[in-house]
Protein backbone atom coordinates (compact mmCIF):
# COMPACT_ATOMS: atom_id res chain seq x y z
CA UNK A 1 0.00 0.00 0.00
CA UNK A 2 2.79 2.37 1.07
CA UNK A 3 4.72 1.44 -2.29
CA UNK A 4 1.89 1.66 -4.33
CA UNK A 5 0.64 5.73 -2.90
CA UNK A 6 5.00 6.14 -3.72
CA UNK A 7 4.23 4.80 -6.68
CA UNK A 8 1.36 6.84 -7.44
CA UNK A 9 3.08 9.96 -5.57
CA UNK A 10 6.26 9.85 -8.09
CA UNK A 11 4.08 9.79 -11.06
CA UNK A 12 1.64 12.53 -9.66
CA UNK A 13 4.84 14.57 -9.87
CA UNK A 14 6.17 13.54 -13.16
CA UNK A 15 3.24 14.89 -14.48
CA UNK A 16 3.07 17.88 -12.32
CA UNK A 17 6.52 18.37 -14.12
CA UNK A 18 5.36 17.65 -17.14
CA UNK A 19 2.09 20.05 -17.05
CA UNK A 20 4.39 22.80 -15.82
CA UNK A 21 6.59 22.58 -18.91
CA UNK A 22 3.21 22.54 -21.01
CA UNK A 23 1.31 25.50 -19.42
CA UNK A 24 5.11 27.33 -19.64
CA UNK A 25 5.55 26.29 -23.30
CA UNK A 26 1.50 27.50 -23.95
CA UNK A 27 2.39 30.51 -22.25
CA UNK A 28 4.87 31.80 -24.24
CA UNK A 29 3.54 30.43 -27.44
CA UNK A 30 0.26 32.48 -26.69
CA UNK A 31 2.66 35.81 -26.01
CA UNK A 32 3.98 35.22 -29.23
CA UNK A 33 1.15 34.86 -31.14
CA UNK A 34 -0.55 38.00 -29.54
CA UNK A 35 2.60 40.03 -30.18
CA UNK A 36 3.50 40.61 -27.07
CA UNK A 37 6.75 38.80 -27.74
CA UNK A 38 8.72 39.28 -30.62
CA UNK A 39 9.08 36.22 -33.35
CA UNK A 40 12.42 37.59 -34.79
CA UNK A 41 13.71 37.11 -31.25
CA UNK A 42 11.84 34.02 -29.65
CA UNK A 43 10.87 31.69 -32.19
CA UNK A 44 7.36 29.86 -31.70
CA UNK A 45 7.55 26.91 -29.10
CA UNK A 46 5.80 24.52 -31.81
CA UNK A 47 8.04 25.66 -34.85
CA UNK A 48 11.01 24.51 -32.28
CA UNK A 49 9.13 21.49 -31.41
CA UNK A 50 8.51 20.64 -35.39
CA UNK A 51 12.02 21.49 -35.85
CA UNK A 52 13.42 18.70 -33.49
CA UNK A 53 13.15 15.74 -36.50
CA UNK A 54 14.36 18.15 -39.11
CA UNK A 55 17.50 18.96 -37.28
CA UNK A 56 17.96 14.88 -36.38
CA UNK A 57 18.12 14.36 -40.54
CA UNK A 58 19.15 17.22 -41.92
CA UNK A 59 21.84 18.35 -39.48
CA UNK A 60 22.74 14.88 -38.45
CA UNK A 61 22.71 16.22 -34.76
CA UNK A 62 22.91 12.90 -32.77
CA UNK A 63 26.88 12.42 -33.62
CA UNK A 64 27.52 16.23 -32.14
CA UNK A 65 25.13 15.21 -29.00
CA UNK A 66 27.10 11.58 -28.36
CA UNK A 67 30.66 13.91 -29.27
CA UNK A 68 29.19 16.04 -26.39
CA UNK A 69 28.10 13.46 -24.16
CA UNK A 70 31.51 11.90 -24.16
CA UNK A 71 33.30 14.91 -23.70
CA UNK A 72 31.09 15.62 -20.32
CA UNK A 73 31.66 11.78 -19.75
CA UNK A 74 35.58 12.23 -19.59
CA UNK A 75 35.17 15.75 -17.93
CA UNK A 76 32.85 14.49 -15.12
CA UNK A 77 35.22 11.67 -14.34
CA UNK A 78 38.33 14.00 -13.95
CA UNK A 79 36.24 16.21 -12.58
CA UNK A 80 35.18 13.55 -9.96
CA UNK A 81 39.01 12.09 -9.38
CA UNK A 82 40.72 15.16 -9.05
CA UNK A 83 37.81 16.88 -7.33
CA UNK A 84 37.28 14.16 -4.34
CA UNK A 85 40.88 13.78 -4.08
CA UNK A 86 41.95 17.76 -3.90
CA UNK A 87 38.98 17.65 -1.51
CA UNK A 88 39.95 14.84 0.86
CA UNK A 89 43.83 16.60 0.56
CA UNK A 90 41.86 20.06 2.08
CA UNK A 91 39.78 18.05 4.45
CA UNK A 92 43.13 16.41 5.61
CA UNK A 93 45.76 19.48 6.14
CA UNK A 94 43.59 22.19 7.75
CA UNK A 95 46.75 24.28 6.78
CA UNK A 96 46.17 24.01 2.78
CA UNK A 97 42.38 24.07 2.90
CA UNK A 98 42.76 27.40 5.17
CA UNK A 99 45.29 29.01 2.31
CA UNK A 100 43.00 27.49 -0.56
CA UNK A 101 39.64 27.03 0.12
CA UNK A 102 38.70 30.66 -0.87
CA UNK A 103 40.17 30.54 -3.72
CA UNK A 104 38.53 27.44 -4.80
CA UNK A 105 35.44 29.27 -4.28
CA UNK A 106 36.38 31.92 -6.17
CA UNK A 107 37.34 29.83 -9.09
CA UNK A 108 33.60 28.79 -9.61
CA UNK A 109 32.27 31.85 -10.03
CA UNK A 110 35.16 32.98 -12.82
CA UNK A 111 34.14 33.18 -16.16
CA UNK A 112 36.45 30.29 -17.21
CA UNK A 113 35.12 30.19 -20.70
CA UNK A 114 36.76 33.32 -21.78
CA UNK A 115 40.22 31.65 -20.77
CA UNK A 116 39.93 29.07 -24.17
CA UNK A 117 42.10 31.14 -25.97
CA UNK A 118 44.87 29.61 -23.36
CA UNK A 119 43.56 26.49 -23.32
CA UNK A 120 44.17 25.89 -27.06
CA UNK A 121 47.37 27.40 -26.94
CA UNK A 122 48.32 24.49 -24.40
CA UNK A 123 46.00 21.84 -25.94
CA UNK A 124 45.65 23.02 -29.46
CA UNK A 125 41.59 22.79 -31.55
CA UNK A 126 40.48 19.55 -29.85
CA UNK A 127 38.44 17.61 -27.74
CA UNK A 128 41.56 18.38 -25.13
CA UNK A 129 40.64 21.85 -25.09
CA UNK A 130 37.19 21.12 -24.41
CA UNK A 131 36.85 18.34 -21.82
CA UNK A 132 39.92 20.46 -19.98
CA UNK A 133 37.94 23.39 -20.14
CA UNK A 134 34.24 21.20 -18.40
CA UNK A 135 37.44 20.41 -16.15
CA UNK A 136 38.19 23.20 -15.32
CA UNK A 137 34.81 24.46 -14.60
CA UNK A 138 33.32 21.25 -12.61
CA UNK A 139 36.11 20.87 -10.30
CA UNK A 140 35.31 24.19 -7.43
CA UNK A 141 31.62 22.61 -6.54
CA UNK A 142 33.19 18.93 -6.20
CA UNK A 143 35.92 20.11 -3.84
CA UNK A 144 34.36 22.47 -1.73
CA UNK A 145 31.41 19.71 -1.13
CA UNK A 146 33.82 17.25 -0.72
CA UNK A 147 35.12 19.00 1.74
CA UNK A 148 32.24 19.80 3.64
CA UNK A 149 30.57 15.86 3.14
CA UNK A 150 34.15 14.78 5.07
CA UNK A 151 33.84 17.95 7.45
CA UNK A 152 30.03 17.32 8.43
CA UNK A 153 31.15 13.59 9.45
CA UNK A 154 29.09 13.11 12.37
CA UNK A 155 31.10 12.68 15.58
CA UNK A 156 29.70 9.86 16.73
CA UNK A 157 30.18 7.67 13.23
CA UNK A 158 33.98 8.18 13.78
CA UNK A 159 34.20 7.24 17.54
CA UNK A 160 32.47 4.42 16.49
CA UNK A 161 35.20 3.61 13.85
CA UNK A 162 37.66 4.74 16.67
CA UNK A 163 36.53 2.16 19.25
CA UNK A 164 36.96 -0.41 16.40
CA UNK A 165 40.77 0.20 15.92
CA UNK A 166 40.14 1.69 12.38
CA UNK A 167 43.23 2.45 10.77
CA UNK A 168 43.36 5.32 9.04
CA UNK A 169 42.70 4.19 5.92
CA UNK A 170 39.92 2.26 6.90
CA UNK A 171 38.52 5.18 8.94
CA UNK A 172 38.38 7.12 5.60
CA UNK A 173 37.26 4.28 3.03
CA UNK A 174 34.35 2.67 5.36
CA UNK A 175 33.11 5.89 7.76
CA UNK A 176 34.16 9.35 6.35
CA UNK A 177 33.50 8.27 2.33
CA UNK A 178 30.54 6.93 2.29
CA UNK A 179 29.46 9.85 5.22
CA UNK A 180 30.28 12.21 2.70
CA UNK A 181 28.90 10.68 -0.18
CA UNK A 182 25.19 12.45 -0.33
CA UNK A 183 27.52 15.89 -0.39
CA UNK A 184 30.19 14.70 -2.67
CA UNK A 185 27.09 14.11 -5.24
CA UNK A 186 25.63 17.46 -4.71
CA UNK A 187 29.02 19.28 -5.84
CA UNK A 188 28.94 16.49 -9.16
CA UNK A 189 25.94 17.54 -9.95
CA UNK A 190 26.59 20.97 -9.57
CA UNK A 191 30.24 20.37 -11.26
CA UNK A 192 28.30 18.97 -14.16
CA UNK A 193 26.02 21.89 -14.74
CA UNK A 194 29.33 23.82 -14.79
CA UNK A 195 31.34 21.10 -16.81
CA UNK A 196 28.09 21.20 -19.46
CA UNK A 197 27.69 25.08 -19.55
CA UNK A 198 31.73 25.24 -20.17
CA UNK A 199 32.10 22.14 -22.83
CA UNK A 200 28.88 23.90 -25.19
CA UNK A 201 30.07 27.02 -24.33
CA UNK A 202 33.74 26.60 -25.53
CA UNK A 203 32.42 23.92 -28.41
CA UNK A 204 30.25 26.66 -29.94
CA UNK A 205 33.07 29.33 -29.97
CA UNK A 206 35.86 27.37 -31.30
CA UNK A 207 33.96 25.66 -33.91
CA UNK A 208 34.83 21.81 -32.79
CA UNK A 209 32.12 19.88 -33.00
CA UNK A 210 29.53 18.80 -30.60
CA UNK A 211 25.78 20.26 -29.69
CA UNK A 212 27.75 23.60 -29.49
CA UNK A 213 28.84 23.74 -32.85
CA UNK A 214 25.59 22.61 -34.54
CA UNK A 215 24.04 25.58 -32.33
CA UNK A 216 26.93 27.96 -33.51
CA UNK A 217 26.12 27.40 -37.28
CA UNK A 218 22.59 27.24 -36.98
CA UNK A 219 22.37 30.47 -35.27
CA UNK A 220 24.73 32.08 -37.83
CA UNK A 221 22.22 30.88 -40.13
CA UNK A 222 19.75 32.41 -38.11
CA UNK A 223 17.70 29.39 -37.94
CA UNK A 224 15.71 30.16 -34.58
CA UNK A 225 13.58 27.32 -34.10
CA UNK A 226 16.62 24.61 -34.62
CA UNK A 227 19.21 26.28 -32.73
CA UNK A 228 16.48 26.17 -29.78
CA UNK A 229 15.74 22.43 -30.80
CA UNK A 230 19.52 22.49 -30.29
CA UNK A 231 19.29 23.75 -27.01
CA UNK A 232 16.97 21.20 -26.44
CA UNK A 233 19.53 18.26 -26.87
CA UNK A 234 21.98 20.17 -24.75
CA UNK A 235 19.40 19.83 -21.83
CA UNK A 236 18.36 16.06 -23.08
CA UNK A 237 22.58 15.75 -22.30
CA UNK A 238 22.04 17.57 -19.16
CA UNK A 239 18.98 15.60 -17.83
CA UNK A 240 20.76 12.36 -18.76
CA UNK A 241 23.81 12.94 -16.26
CA UNK A 242 21.79 13.90 -13.31
CA UNK A 243 19.85 10.76 -13.63
CA UNK A 244 22.97 8.74 -14.05
CA UNK A 245 25.06 10.81 -10.88
CA UNK A 246 21.49 9.51 -9.02
CA UNK A 247 21.74 6.06 -9.80
CA UNK A 248 25.29 5.77 -9.12
CA UNK A 249 24.56 7.50 -5.85
CA UNK A 250 21.55 5.06 -4.85
CA UNK A 251 23.92 2.41 -5.89
CA UNK A 252 26.46 3.28 -3.72
CA UNK A 253 24.02 4.37 -0.50
CA UNK A 254 20.97 1.77 -1.05
CA UNK A 255 19.61 2.84 2.56
CA UNK A 256 19.61 7.10 2.28
CA UNK B 1 20.67 2.98 54.43
CA UNK B 2 20.54 -1.05 54.48
CA UNK B 3 17.70 -1.45 53.66
CA UNK B 4 16.90 -5.03 51.97
CA UNK B 5 20.52 -5.87 51.98
CA UNK B 6 21.41 -3.15 50.40
CA UNK B 7 25.49 -2.42 50.81
CA UNK B 8 25.95 1.62 50.00
CA UNK B 9 29.24 2.95 50.99
CA UNK B 10 31.33 5.81 50.76
CA UNK B 11 34.07 5.70 48.00
CA UNK B 12 37.30 5.01 49.16
CA UNK B 13 40.64 4.08 47.78
CA UNK B 14 40.81 0.74 46.36
CA UNK B 15 43.40 -1.60 45.89
CA UNK B 16 41.85 -4.26 42.90
CA UNK B 17 40.99 -7.43 43.49
CA UNK B 18 42.11 -9.81 41.40
CA UNK B 19 38.58 -10.86 39.64
CA UNK B 20 38.03 -6.88 38.37
CA UNK B 21 38.69 -6.75 35.00
CA UNK B 22 38.34 -2.64 34.74
CA UNK B 23 40.10 -0.75 37.29
CA UNK B 24 39.45 2.97 36.89
CA UNK B 25 42.27 5.15 39.14
CA UNK B 26 41.74 8.38 40.29
CA UNK B 27 40.30 9.57 37.18
CA UNK B 28 40.89 13.49 36.38
CA UNK B 29 40.06 15.52 33.48
CA UNK B 30 40.01 19.60 32.84
CA UNK B 31 38.40 20.85 30.02
CA UNK B 32 39.09 24.86 28.92
CA UNK B 33 36.35 26.73 28.21
CA UNK B 34 35.31 30.33 27.57
CA UNK B 35 34.37 31.06 30.99
CA UNK B 36 37.59 29.15 32.29
CA UNK B 37 38.94 25.85 33.35
CA UNK B 38 36.45 23.56 34.50
CA UNK B 39 37.29 19.96 36.04
CA UNK B 40 34.95 17.88 34.73
CA UNK B 41 35.87 14.96 36.85
CA UNK B 42 38.57 14.34 40.14
CA UNK B 43 39.58 11.63 41.54
CA UNK B 44 37.09 8.99 40.37
CA UNK B 45 37.80 5.27 41.02
CA UNK B 46 36.32 2.45 40.90
CA UNK B 47 36.66 -0.92 39.58
CA UNK B 48 33.73 -3.85 37.45
CA UNK B 49 34.12 -7.69 37.94
CA UNK B 50 34.22 -10.13 35.49
CA UNK B 51 30.67 -10.82 34.23
CA UNK B 52 29.26 -8.20 36.87
CA UNK B 53 26.52 -5.44 35.55
CA UNK B 54 27.90 -1.90 36.90
CA UNK B 55 26.35 1.64 36.57
CA UNK B 56 27.72 4.90 36.79
CA UNK B 57 24.94 7.72 37.95
CA UNK B 58 24.49 10.95 38.27
CA UNK B 59 22.98 14.25 36.91
CA UNK B 60 23.44 16.18 33.97
CA UNK B 61 27.10 17.25 33.89
CA UNK B 62 28.45 15.46 36.32
CA UNK B 63 31.11 14.14 34.18
CA UNK B 64 29.88 10.35 32.85
CA UNK B 65 30.31 10.88 29.42
CA UNK B 66 33.66 11.61 30.13
CA UNK B 67 34.33 8.73 31.96
CA UNK B 68 33.24 6.85 29.29
CA UNK B 69 35.52 8.56 26.66
CA UNK B 70 38.23 8.03 28.50
CA UNK B 71 37.60 4.53 29.79
CA UNK B 72 36.69 3.97 25.82
CA UNK B 73 39.95 5.27 24.94
CA UNK B 74 38.41 8.25 22.87
CA UNK B 75 39.31 11.20 25.41
CA UNK B 76 43.84 12.42 25.78
CA UNK B 77 44.98 14.17 27.95
CA UNK B 78 43.28 12.87 31.88
CA UNK B 79 44.99 12.39 34.87
CA UNK B 80 44.77 8.54 36.38
CA UNK B 81 45.01 5.47 34.94
CA UNK B 82 42.62 2.89 33.18
CA UNK B 83 43.50 -0.79 33.42
CA UNK B 84 42.05 -3.56 31.54
CA UNK B 85 43.02 -6.77 32.86
CA UNK B 86 45.68 -5.61 34.73
CA UNK B 87 47.41 -3.63 31.70
CA UNK B 88 47.12 0.08 31.65
CA UNK B 89 45.46 1.58 28.25
CA UNK B 90 45.13 5.29 26.91
CA UNK B 91 43.19 4.46 23.45
CA UNK B 92 41.05 2.16 22.33
CA UNK B 93 41.03 -1.46 23.65
CA UNK B 94 40.13 -4.26 21.87
CA UNK B 95 38.72 -5.31 24.92
CA UNK B 96 36.10 -2.73 24.76
CA UNK B 97 33.49 -2.19 22.71
CA UNK B 98 31.27 1.21 23.06
CA UNK B 99 27.61 1.65 22.58
CA UNK B 100 26.93 5.42 22.11
CA UNK B 101 23.71 7.64 23.33
CA UNK B 102 23.33 9.01 19.77
CA UNK B 103 22.27 6.94 16.78
CA UNK B 104 25.30 5.24 15.15
CA UNK B 105 24.40 2.90 12.62
CA UNK B 106 25.39 3.30 9.12
CA UNK B 107 22.63 4.19 7.48
CA UNK B 108 24.36 2.99 3.83
CA UNK B 109 24.55 -0.29 5.61
CA UNK B 110 21.98 -2.72 6.44
CA UNK B 111 21.24 -4.31 9.28
CA UNK B 112 23.14 -7.68 8.62
CA UNK B 113 26.15 -5.37 7.00
CA UNK B 114 26.28 -2.72 10.25
CA UNK B 115 26.22 -6.21 12.92
CA UNK B 116 29.19 -7.83 10.50
CA UNK B 117 31.05 -4.00 10.55
CA UNK B 118 33.70 -5.13 12.94
CA UNK B 119 34.18 -8.31 12.07
CA UNK B 120 34.67 -6.80 8.21
CA UNK B 121 36.70 -4.70 8.95
CA UNK B 122 39.07 -7.33 11.02
CA UNK B 123 38.95 -9.50 7.96
CA UNK B 124 36.94 -12.59 8.45
CA UNK B 125 35.31 -13.85 5.53
CA UNK B 126 32.07 -12.89 4.20
CA UNK B 127 30.51 -16.05 4.79
CA UNK B 128 31.84 -16.21 8.67
CA UNK B 129 31.06 -13.02 9.41
CA UNK B 130 27.72 -13.05 8.28
CA UNK B 131 26.93 -16.03 10.13
CA UNK B 132 28.43 -14.37 13.46
CA UNK B 133 26.75 -11.42 12.68
CA UNK B 134 23.17 -13.40 12.08
CA UNK B 135 23.55 -14.69 15.96
CA UNK B 136 23.90 -11.40 17.27
CA UNK B 137 20.86 -9.51 15.21
CA UNK B 138 19.11 -12.67 16.52
CA UNK B 139 20.27 -12.15 20.12
CA UNK B 140 18.74 -8.65 20.08
CA UNK B 141 15.28 -9.82 18.50
CA UNK B 142 16.13 -8.24 15.35
CA UNK B 143 15.72 -11.66 13.19
CA UNK B 144 14.26 -11.15 9.81
CA UNK B 145 15.45 -7.56 9.48
CA UNK B 146 18.60 -8.97 8.06
CA UNK B 147 18.70 -6.72 5.16
CA UNK B 148 16.99 -3.60 6.17
CA UNK B 149 17.99 -0.30 6.38
CA UNK B 150 18.18 2.03 9.67
CA UNK B 151 16.20 4.46 7.82
CA UNK B 152 13.22 1.23 7.92
CA UNK B 153 13.47 0.90 11.38
CA UNK B 154 12.28 2.60 14.43
CA UNK B 155 14.44 4.32 17.07
CA UNK B 156 14.98 1.19 19.55
CA UNK B 157 15.35 -1.07 17.06
CA UNK B 158 18.18 0.82 15.57
CA UNK B 159 19.72 1.33 19.43
CA UNK B 160 19.11 -2.92 19.12
CA UNK B 161 21.99 -2.78 16.01
CA UNK B 162 24.43 -0.96 17.49
CA UNK B 163 24.91 -3.05 20.46
CA UNK B 164 24.48 -6.03 18.29
CA UNK B 165 27.53 -4.50 16.08
CA UNK B 166 29.41 -4.05 19.19
CA UNK B 167 28.63 -7.40 20.79
CA UNK B 168 30.06 -8.94 17.35
CA UNK B 169 33.44 -7.06 18.23
CA UNK B 170 33.61 -9.93 20.99
CA UNK B 171 34.85 -7.24 23.72
CA UNK B 172 35.57 -8.37 27.28
CA UNK B 173 33.74 -5.46 28.47
CA UNK B 174 30.47 -3.56 26.65
CA UNK B 175 30.38 0.01 27.67
CA UNK B 176 27.32 1.86 27.22
CA UNK B 177 26.66 5.50 27.70
CA UNK B 178 22.95 6.22 27.53
CA UNK B 179 22.19 3.91 24.88
CA UNK B 180 18.06 4.68 25.52
CA UNK B 181 18.35 8.08 26.37
CA UNK B 182 16.37 8.87 23.46
CA UNK B 183 13.72 5.90 23.44
CA UNK B 184 10.36 6.51 25.01
CA UNK B 185 9.97 4.82 28.71
CA UNK B 186 8.19 1.88 27.55
CA UNK B 187 10.94 1.01 24.63
CA UNK B 188 13.39 1.71 26.97
CA UNK B 189 12.09 -0.91 29.91
CA UNK B 190 11.91 -3.64 27.07
CA UNK B 191 14.96 -2.87 25.83
CA UNK B 192 16.33 -3.19 29.75
CA UNK B 193 14.52 -6.32 29.89
CA UNK B 194 16.66 -7.47 26.14
CA UNK B 195 19.78 -5.88 27.57
CA UNK B 196 19.32 -7.85 30.88
CA UNK B 197 18.85 -11.05 28.43
CA UNK B 198 22.34 -10.45 26.73
CA UNK B 199 24.08 -9.67 30.05
CA UNK B 200 23.35 -12.87 31.21
CA UNK B 201 23.44 -15.12 28.17
CA UNK B 202 26.90 -13.59 27.53
CA UNK B 203 28.22 -13.38 31.24
CA UNK B 204 29.19 -10.10 29.29
CA UNK B 205 30.98 -7.86 31.89
CA UNK B 206 29.00 -4.10 31.38
CA UNK B 207 30.03 -0.59 32.73
CA UNK B 208 26.58 1.33 32.12
CA UNK B 209 26.77 5.32 32.10
CA UNK B 210 23.15 6.81 32.73
CA UNK B 211 21.28 9.44 34.46
CA UNK B 212 18.14 7.39 35.05
CA UNK B 213 17.68 5.80 37.99
CA UNK B 214 14.99 2.99 37.23
CA UNK B 215 17.16 1.91 34.78
CA UNK B 216 20.36 1.95 36.67
CA UNK B 217 18.88 -0.15 39.67
CA UNK B 218 16.85 -2.83 36.36
CA UNK B 219 19.99 -3.57 35.22
CA UNK B 220 22.98 -3.29 37.51
CA UNK B 221 24.48 -5.32 40.27
CA UNK B 222 26.29 -2.34 41.70
CA UNK B 223 25.57 1.28 41.00
CA UNK B 224 28.43 4.23 40.74
CA UNK B 225 26.46 7.35 41.99
CA UNK B 226 28.59 10.68 40.97
CA UNK B 227 28.62 14.24 42.35
CA UNK B 228 27.79 17.09 40.67
CA UNK B 229 30.60 18.74 38.47
CA UNK B 230 33.55 18.22 39.43
CA UNK B 231 32.27 14.60 38.95
CA UNK B 232 33.30 12.25 42.20
CA UNK B 233 32.20 9.23 43.00
CA UNK B 234 29.74 9.86 46.09
CA UNK B 235 28.97 6.37 46.98
CA UNK B 236 29.12 2.60 45.28
CA UNK B 237 25.58 0.89 46.00
CA UNK B 238 25.47 -2.88 45.55
CA UNK B 239 21.53 -3.70 44.00
CA UNK B 240 20.67 -7.06 45.77
CA UNK B 241 17.77 -7.92 43.52
CA UNK B 242 17.72 -11.34 42.09
CA UNK B 243 19.11 -12.41 39.14
CA UNK B 244 18.21 -13.26 36.19
CA UNK B 245 16.07 -10.51 36.26
CA UNK B 246 13.35 -8.95 33.69
CA UNK B 247 11.68 -5.83 33.83
CA UNK B 248 8.61 -7.36 36.37
CA UNK B 249 10.51 -6.50 39.06
CA UNK B 250 10.18 -2.48 38.81
CA UNK B 251 7.14 -3.41 40.44
CA UNK B 252 8.44 -4.85 43.40
CA UNK B 253 8.98 -3.62 46.46
CA UNK B 254 12.47 -3.72 47.01
CA UNK B 255 13.13 -1.77 43.86
CA UNK B 256 11.19 1.15 44.75
CA UNK B 257 13.45 1.11 48.41
CA UNK B 258 16.72 1.00 45.96
CA UNK B 259 14.90 3.27 43.48
CA UNK B 260 14.33 5.81 46.57
CA UNK B 261 17.84 5.15 48.31
CA UNK B 262 19.79 5.95 44.37
CA UNK B 263 17.24 9.42 44.38
CA UNK B 264 18.07 10.56 47.99
CA UNK B 265 22.29 10.51 47.09
CA UNK B 266 21.46 12.08 43.39
CA UNK B 267 19.24 15.00 44.60
CA UNK B 268 21.87 17.38 46.54
CA UNK B 269 23.88 16.50 43.36
CA UNK B 270 20.81 17.14 40.83
CA UNK B 271 19.58 20.39 43.06
CA UNK B 272 23.14 21.67 42.96
CA UNK B 273 23.49 20.75 38.91
CA UNK B 274 20.28 22.67 38.11
CA UNK B 275 21.15 26.12 40.12
CA UNK B 276 24.26 26.04 38.95
CA UNK B 277 22.83 25.91 35.47
CA UNK B 278 20.71 28.95 36.02
CA UNK B 279 23.33 31.00 37.41
CA UNK B 280 25.49 29.99 34.47
CA UNK B 281 22.69 31.30 32.28
CA UNK B 282 22.00 34.01 34.35
CA UNK B 283 25.32 35.26 34.05
CA UNK B 284 25.65 34.72 30.13
CA UNK B 285 22.41 36.75 29.53
CA UNK B 286 23.81 40.27 27.44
Amino acid sequence: MAAGERALGAAGAVAFGIAVIAAATAAVEGLLRIGLLNRYIVPLPSEVLASFPRIVVEENILAPFVVTCKECLYAMLLVAVFGILTGTLLHRFVALRAATETWVAALASAPIALMYPLFLVLFGRSATTVVAMGLIAGLPPAILKTVEGLGGTRRVLINVGRSFNLTAGQMFAKILLPAALPNIFVGLRLGLIFCLINIVGVEFMINFGGLGHVINELAERYDLPGTYAAIGFVILVSILFLILTERIERCLQPGT
Amino acid sequence: MGAIGTEARPAQAMAPPPDWVLVVEDLGKRFDTPDGAVTAVDGVSFGVRKGEFLSVIGPSGCGKTTVFNIVGGLEPGYQGRVRIGGEEVRGPHKSIGMVFQEESTFPWRTVLENVSFPLEVAGVARAERHQRARRFISLVGLAGFENRYPSELSGGMRQRVAIARTLAFEPTILLMDEPFAALDEQTRLILGDKVLQIQQELAQTTLLITHNITEAVQLSDRIVVMTFRPGRVKRIVEIDLPRPRTSEIVGSEAFGRYVAQVWNDLREEATRGMAESEIGALSRRP
